[in-house]
């Protein structure tokens, strides 16, 4: 058995002692996992980083076992971001994330192009965040648990949303929010559909609350996993700015 | 097995050494047999002589007979620079340049998500602790150059923060010796950017 593909570093986990497990995020393949000798060796140091772009070529003697890769490198997209923490954070939070809520070898073609174009925003944009956030709302929908933002679950109006039902993960007016709203999350201004509304720092936080109650809900808890420390450094950062102003 | 459960229990452990596979181990343990006063017996009473009296060192996290080790109880070091490092190999490593005269702060690792390693598990709280005492004017982090070593240090630069200290990290880029063509691309970048004008 083997294949070649395109893929995206998600970590590596040591095996033995300069062997390691790959985890990859490929095109066609999906997250996919696989020995590498020689991991920690002069090549493989810089290569294997998260966030990295990889050909991979994978091998195997059977379809189910562990299998090897041998990679190269397409691009370093690791390197550029190692003196900004924010951004450094969130290239983190992203391949942890990819890598514990994707299932094995399942293809997510579109996943795999929405990540791309993630690691693309965090490292040329300011507002990288909002793209965060926005593909998170995207891995959701990939993996079934899309949240219905565009019209309220109660009155069915499209104007005035506020907020989302914890367990729907529908939109809810204002108006409609009432005695509830309490029990509701808030929806940030940037994720509803049409308003466009510059975020700030507090948009930002309540936008990563609200994908991860969902993430959380429906994928993390049932497997019985915590939230990668990753994400949760991320989330930490944003609070933080919400009380200090800056990020 | 020939060589008895006694023997293979001690390749077995060798094996587990960095290094040694079984193969090397099984040399190693035949290589210790046949010199035994000269070898075995020696390595017996170092091995023996190191678990009872090499431990951590309570300020640093280096290993020494001492504590506080010989680094940081040499009056001659800066205790006012103080370079924070993953690991004590990485301590030895620095140590062998013979470049730096301050002190050193071993963490134990790096952050890492995919290892579920988060700052309770390493020596940060220890380094906070170690800085907000005070006397400390310049942390240098000697973390690796790698995602998980770099959020490592911005972790650490957050967390000081607060005190009055300068907080630096290593420089990046070409080493002594690299040829820029069996280079690769990351650290091509690095070096442009951390580019120094050449004095004449």
């Amino acid at each position: 058995m083997d294949w070649s593909d395109e893929g995206i570093v998600l970590g590596l986990r040591r095996h033995g002692e300069d062997a390691a497990v790959l985890s990859l995020l490929t095109r066609d393949h999906g997250r996919h996992r696989g020995l590498v000798r020689g991991a920690f060796g002069r090549r493989g140091r810089g290569l294997y980083q998260p966030g990295n772009e990889v050909l991979a070529a994978w091998r195997a003697r059977l379809a189910d076992h562990l299998g090897s890769f041998a990679c190269e490198l397409k691009r370093d997209r690791a390197e550029a971001l190692l003196d900004d923490a924010a951004k450094l954070e969130g290239l983190a939070a992203a391949c942890a994330v990819v890598d514990s809520v994707l299932p094995d070898r399942e293809p997510h073609p579109e996943i795999h192009a929405a990540t791309l174009a993630l690691l693309d925003a965090v490292a040329a944009l300011d507002d990288w965040p909002l793209a965060y956030v926005h593909w998170e709302l995207m891995l959701l929908e990939a993996l079934g648990f899309a949240l219905d933002l565009e019209r309220c679950a109660l009155s069915g109006a499209g104007d005035g949303l506020a907020f989302v039902s914890p367990r729907s993960g529908r939109a809810v007016t204002l108006a409609a929010a009432g005695q509830w709203r309490e029990r509701l999350l808030p929806l940030p201004g940037f994720l509803v559909p049409g308003r466009g509304q510059p975020a700030v720092a507090e948009d930002l936080a309540a936008g990563l609350a609200l994908t991860g109650h969902f993430l959380e809900r429906q994928i993390w808890h049932p497997q019985d996993k915590p939230m990668p420390a990753a994400r949760t450094r991320l989330v930490e950062r944003y609070a933080r700015a919400t009380t200090t102003s800056g990020v | 097995m020939a060589e008895g459960p006694a023997l293979e229990e001690l390749i077995r452990l060798l094996a587990r050494l960095p290094g040694l596979g079984p193969r090397s181990a099984r040399r190693a343990v035949l290589q210790l047999m046949k010199r035994r006063d000269h070898l075995l017996e020696p390595l017996i009473a170092r091995l023996r002589e190191v678990a009872d009296t090499v431990k951590s060192c309570a300020t640093c996290g280096n290993f020494d007979t001492a504590d506080p080790c010989a680094v940081c109880a040499d009056p001659r070091r800066d205790p006012g620079l103080v370079c924070v490092v993953e690991d004590v190999a990485d301590l030895w490593a620095m140590e062998r340049a013979q470049v730096f005269r301050g002190r050193y702060h071993v963490l134990g690792g790096a952050l890492s998500a995919l290892d579920g390693i988060g700052p309770d598990d390493l020596a940060i709280p220890g380094l906070v602790a170690r800085i907000a005492s005070g006397g400390v004017a310049e942390v240098i982090l000697a973390t690796n150059a790698t995602v998980d070593g770099q959020t490592t240090a911005h972790y650490i630069s957050e967390r000081l923060r607060p005190y009055r200290v300068a907080v630096t990290r290593l420089a990046r880029g070409v080493p002594v010796g690299g040829e820029l063509d069996y280079m690769d691309d990351g650290t091509i970048a690095t070096a442009l950017r951390a580019r120094k004008p050449v004095e004449a």
